[in-house]
């Protein structure tokens, strides 16, 4: 039953990044984008991949629409056509899908418990995941701890994205520059949104704070809810405009947010170090090792969840920020 | 006993549902203008939305999953009807007249 609906999901798929392709219109790519998410979220469900999922949902189907749309508020609607090259294009894509075609021969069959993943490492860390943090999931002991060095990565990844978008688009206008930022008065003649996302925002929130300290039992952890309670604060931001959202949550504090959380994640790496074990090794934060571990993982989900949170943001002002273009 | 009646009236909730999303869907597809479109569309929203929720909250007992999928459900029927309001609204501000396709068939078939 579960193999119809996820064949189901998949062919909706293929026609959602179809007609991302054909579409002319970017307003209609950006829905369908978002759309195509969606439909991604769903099928990460069914793979019983809940964090990722969520992650997928959060930040592909909620925050990036906002963002594109954002982005196109200050560009046009419809798509410049360019003929040349198509021929290249053309050959270039169908050798590469040529190549992953015949690159899946060897994948393993879907669940195979012969596949090599299921060999050595992921029943190991299934094994010592109880013994050495003691947390039920798994995915986020081995997010947070085993593979500490990649999720630090990440942060940073996110980091440097943050601040190459700050660098290019948070520029003021120079003195001579004639246009005069709108102030964005939000949707202030929408009674009925209004209302209705005033009484949203803090459940909003409130679940990207369970989602944050619930990680280490249910699916979820700093990414997704740093992605969540940045959603909430872009539907104020949305709701009541940009200034309200500045007033509410300056761009020091996002800066603070993103800087401090990258720092927390890799201080909480030197002070492993300082007392004696080795870089992102938590067993050392505490008298006992698996509170360590637990004390460790915390510390860095939080700090993740703070880097993603003022990071969205200060992507997200930027865009809107920007002077439209008459 | 009393298992077999949840479960059979928890079976016509979702079967209910299920028919209210297929009218929803065909309204979507079939009717001639935005606003009825959206009307239809937004049947899934509130009726749709009551019905499964009920039928899924009867499957799941007295337990905290069905506390979960109220809490689901009040957030489904607090944002659907804002967000086909506000797509509505955001349809007539941007000067697209209700009724309009209607009187433009009307208007082919006279000229016709």
């Amino acid at each position: 039953m579960i193999i119809v609906f996820a064949l189901f999901l998949l062919s909706l798929l293929v026609i959602t990044a179809l007609a991302i392709v054909r579409t002319e219109n970017l307003f209609v790519a950006v829905m369908l984008t978002s759309i195509f998410s969606l439909l991604m979220a769903a099928n990460f469900f069914i793979l019983d991949a809940a964090d990722v999922a969520l992650t997928e949902a959060a930040v592909g189907a909620g925050i990036t629409t906002v963002i594109f749309l954002s982005a196109l508020a200050l560009t046009a609607e419809r798509e410049k056509i360019s003929g040349a090259g198509w021929r290249i294009a053309l050959l270039v894509v169908t050798v590469l899908a040529m190549l992953i075609i015949y690159a899946t021969f060897d994948k393993p069959r879907l669940g195979d418990p012969e596949a090599p993943v299921h060999q050595h490492l992921a029943p190991w860390y299934l094994e010592k995941t109880p013994e050495y943090m003691d947390i039920p999931n798994v995915v986020t002991a081995v997010l947070g701890s085993f593979r500490g060095y990649d999720t630090l990565g990440e942060v940073f990844v996110v980091f440097a994205a943050c601040i190459g978008v700050l660098f290019i688009l948070g520029v003021k206008p120079g003195e001579g520059a004639t246009i005069k930022a709108p102030h964005s008065a939000g949707l202030k003649h929408h009674l009925i949104p209004q209302v209705v996302g005033r009484l949203l925002i803090p459940f909003i929130v409130l679940f990207g704070l369970y989602v944050q300290f619930h990680g280490e039992y249910g699916p979820g952890g700093g990414f997704q809810a740093g992605a969540l309670i940045a959603t909430g604060v872009i539907l104020y931001a949305l709701l009541e405009g940009e200034d309200a959202a500045l007033r509410a949550v300056p761009r020091g504090v996002l800066l603070a947010l993103v800087i401090g959380g990258a720092s927390l994640y890799g201080g909480v790496g030197l002070v492993c170090v300082w007392l004696g074990g080795n870089f992102l090794d938590y067993s050392v934060l505490a008298a006992d090792p698996v509170a360590g571990q637990q004390l460790g993982i915390l510390l860095i989900e939080a700090g993740v969840g703070m880097a993603v949170c003022g990071a969205l943001l200060s992507i997200f002002h930027a865009f809107a920020a920007r002077p439209t273009r008459l | 006993m009393s298992e077999l009646v949840l479960d059979v009236l928890s079976w016509i909730l979702l079967c209910l549902g299920g028919g209210f999303v297929l009218i929803g869907g065909i309204g979507t597809l079939r009717l001639p203008d935005f606003y009825t479109r959206l009307h239809a569309a937004s049947l899934t929203d509130t009726m749709a939305t009551i019905l499964i929720f009920t039928g899924i909250m009867l499957q799941a007992g007295f337990s905290l999953a069905a506390l979960k999928l109220a809490a689901i459900m009040l957030f489904l029927l607090l944002t659907g009807p804002t967000a086909s309001y506000a797509l509505a609204n955001a349809a007539l501000q941007s000067g697209m007249r209700p009724g309009a396709a209607h009187a433009r068939a009307r208007g082919e078939g006279e000229a016709g």
